[in-house]
């Protein structure tokens, strides 16, 4: 089923949650909605499914109006990020609690419904524990049991808060392939919320990044991390180095070094920012012309790529590089010496020129 | 360390002052009343004791306290559970006024609370005039002592439900909706399995202080022997006419009744810890 938003708007009293929201989700899509905390994300999916209404709008999911529609009644399936099972109820019971209350006319018998309850503990791998309660579950064990749950209804939409935010990086990582390998099998179109960039890049066919009630920006994972459209984008979607400067005739003035930007010829701004990815910086140990300065204050040598942080000389700015293990042990850096570093790409917004 | 001290832990000599303290005092204003009681009922006799609480005014302020019990009781954990999940689920104007109202009753003293119904349908009362042409009774008869329960004992359930229900939250709620239930399924199904020790505990409280609300059901009975005596007013008439040991054998019975609510009552906070953890 695709989902179609337009013009969404939402206040909580004085705080304005969502200023003009419009996504359309196609049948089928793996959406992540990504923003800090604050940014009116889980806001967005709890107006989706239902549990929140909302000021101005249009939801429409095919071609039918929602708007009129409960929670009950949308055919949505919803993740909780506390999981929200019901405790009195074993593991059995939960997933089988969406079609026990179903009316008599629509209710599958007592057998078709165990059978169903035991493919799904089947598909999340918990058949053994079908028996036990929630409070006897680990996070990781919680959470699929939640999936199943709302799986057992087969809704045409699948809303996840947050599914993964309370467990620990190993889990999650193993339930965020998990997630996409069983959208893989079963395309349901489904919309997850988080403010982890790693996952949303990781598992989401798009991104949809939110900041401030806002969208910044739509885009799959290459698009928003190789084109991010504003400022906020760059910093959010991974780490970043600033250099503050005055553009002038395609060259970026900053500190004691001038680069040149190729594409900004014809623009003069006396104060902007240049954004470069901590990959995106040469380091090297001897004294190349456009360089600046720094000393390398920290160096974090685990996996394939090296961390070094380094402090710049002239302004004393602060500076991130990473480098991958083989180059940098072929340049033999250790902490307190002197480097010089230059941007190999550099970004610039400037307001309705952006490359 | 041996002799570590965690710096919340009191000295030896502070701690057997503090219990030293609380076991004088339980002794000299609990214990030592119960043991009173229960002697000076058993003075006498079993026989006496028996026909104190066997003779037809006693049998009939107990009859009339369990009246009052059956129907007050359901009212207020009806009420209770409306205005908890009317606070706890929504937020609307009026609802801190709502909340001072559900308190009000332990703010006033229960004496007036009997007075106030007295003012509203007693012979001189704002309805008085009106109940008399159409023969109804309400003070000095049963309907009057339901209500004056009715008003003292409204907290109880509500003030037991309310912080449960918000500390809760409603997630497992929306869960149920998300899921297809309708209102009254996920009340029945969700809602109710996680309030019911509160909602019990609640009960409890509530169905002790109807048994022994004194005052505001005293100001409304007039004390109507074998009609209109409940059993706390049954002991005050009776001890008024020096028949100190019938008082305290009906006096036994109801602190008999008040220890199995009290063991019922920690029986079920020792079973809501247990399924809490």
């Amino acid at each position: 089923m695709s989902i179609q938003l337009s013009k969404v708007e939402k206040h909580f009293g004085n705080y304005h949650a969502l200023r003009d929201i419009s996504l359309a989700v196609e049948a089928g899509e793996l959406i992540a909605l990504l923003g800090p905390s604050g940014s009116g994300k889980t806001s967005l999916l709890r107006i989706i499914a239902g549990l929140e209404s909302l000021d101005s709008g249009e939801i429409l999911f095919d071609d039918t109006n929602v708007l009129t529609l409960s929670a009950k009644q949308r055919n949505i399936g919803f993740v909780f990020q506390h999981y929200a099972l019901f405790n009195h109820m074993t593991v059995a019971e939960n997933i089988a609690y969406g079609l026990k209350v179903r009316t008599r006319k629509n209710r599958p018998s007592k057998q078709q419904i165990e059978e169903k309850v035991a493919e799904l503990l089947q598909l999340v791998k918990l058949d053994h524990l079908a028996t036990r309660y929630p409070t006897q579950l680990s996070g990781g064990q919680r959470q699929r049991v939640a999936l199943a749950r709302a799986l057992a209804v087969e809704p045409k939409v699948l809303l996840l808060d947050e599914p993964f935010g309370a467990l620990d990086a190993k889990v999650r990582k193993d339930l965020r392939r998990w997630l996409r390998n069983l959208h893989n099998d079963f395309p349901i179109t489904s919309i997850f919320v988080t403010h982890d960039q790693e996952e949303a890049l990781d598992v989401a066919d798009r991104i949809v990044i939110m900041n401030e009630g806002k969208i910044e920006q739509i885009g799959t994972p290459t698009e928003v991390y190789e084109h991010p459209a504003s400022p906020f984008v760059y910093n959010f979607l991974g780490n970043v180095n600033l250099f503050k400067g005055r553009l002038h005739q395609g060259t970026l003035q900053n500190g004691d070094f001038s680069l040149q930007l190729p594409g900004y010829e014809e623009v003069q701004i006396e104060e902007t920012v240049g954004y470069t990815r901590p990959h995106d910086l040469l380091i090297s140990k001897q004294k190349i012309p456009d360089t600046v300065t720094a000393l390398v204050t920290h160096i974090h040598p685990i996996g394939a790529v090296v961390h070094l942080e380094l402090n710049r000389i002239d302004t004393n700015e602060f500076l991130e590089v990473e480098i991958p293990q083989e180059y940098f042990r072929n340049l033999e850096i250790t902490k307190g010496e002197t480097v010089y570093i230059k941007p190999k790409q550099m970004k610039v917004f400037v307001e309705d020129y952006v490359i | 360390m041996k002799n570590f001290k965690k710096p919340t832990e009191e000295s030896k000599a502070v701690q057997y002052v503090l219990i030293g303290t609380s076991v004088l005092f339980l002794s000299l204003f609990l214990l030592l009343p119960l043991a009173i009681i229960f002697t000076t009922a058993f003075q006498k006799g079993l026989d006496t004791y028996w026909a104190s609480i066997s003779n037809s005014e006693a049998l009939a302020a107990i009859k009339l306290t369990l009246i009052v019990v059956a129907i007050v009781v359901p009212l207020n954990t009806l009420f209770g559970i409306i205005s908890a999940w009317l606070i706890s689920k929504y937020s609307f104007k009026g609802k801190n006024l709502l909340l001072t109202l559900i308190d009000l009753p332990f703010a006033v003293s229960p004496v007036i609370s009997g007075l106030i119904f007295v003012l509203l349908f007693g012979a001189q009362g704002l309805f008085g005039t009106y109940l008399l042409e159409h023969d109804v009774y309400i003070i000095f008869a049963l309907p009057g002592i339901v209500l004056a329960t009715l008003f003292v004992t409204v907290p109880f359930v509500a003030r037991e439900l309310i912080p449960l229900m918000q500390a809760q939250g409603q997630s497992e709620e929306e869960a149920s909706h998300s899921l297809g239930a309708s209102g009254l399924q996920t009340f029945i199904h969700i809602t109710l399995p996680k309030i019911k020790w509160g909602l019990l505990y609640g009960v409890i409280l509530c169905n002790a202080r109807v048994i022994g609300e004194f005052g505001a059901v005293s100001v409304v009975s007039g004390h109507i022997r074998g009609l209109t005596n409940t059993m706390p007013l049954h002991i005050e008439v009776l001890y008024n006419e020096y028949q100190f040991t019938a008082a305290f054998a009906v006096a036994s019975l109801m602190t008999i009744l008040a220890l199995f609510t009290i063991i019922i009552k920690n029986l079920i906070q020792w079973r809501t810890k247990e399924t809490t953890l």
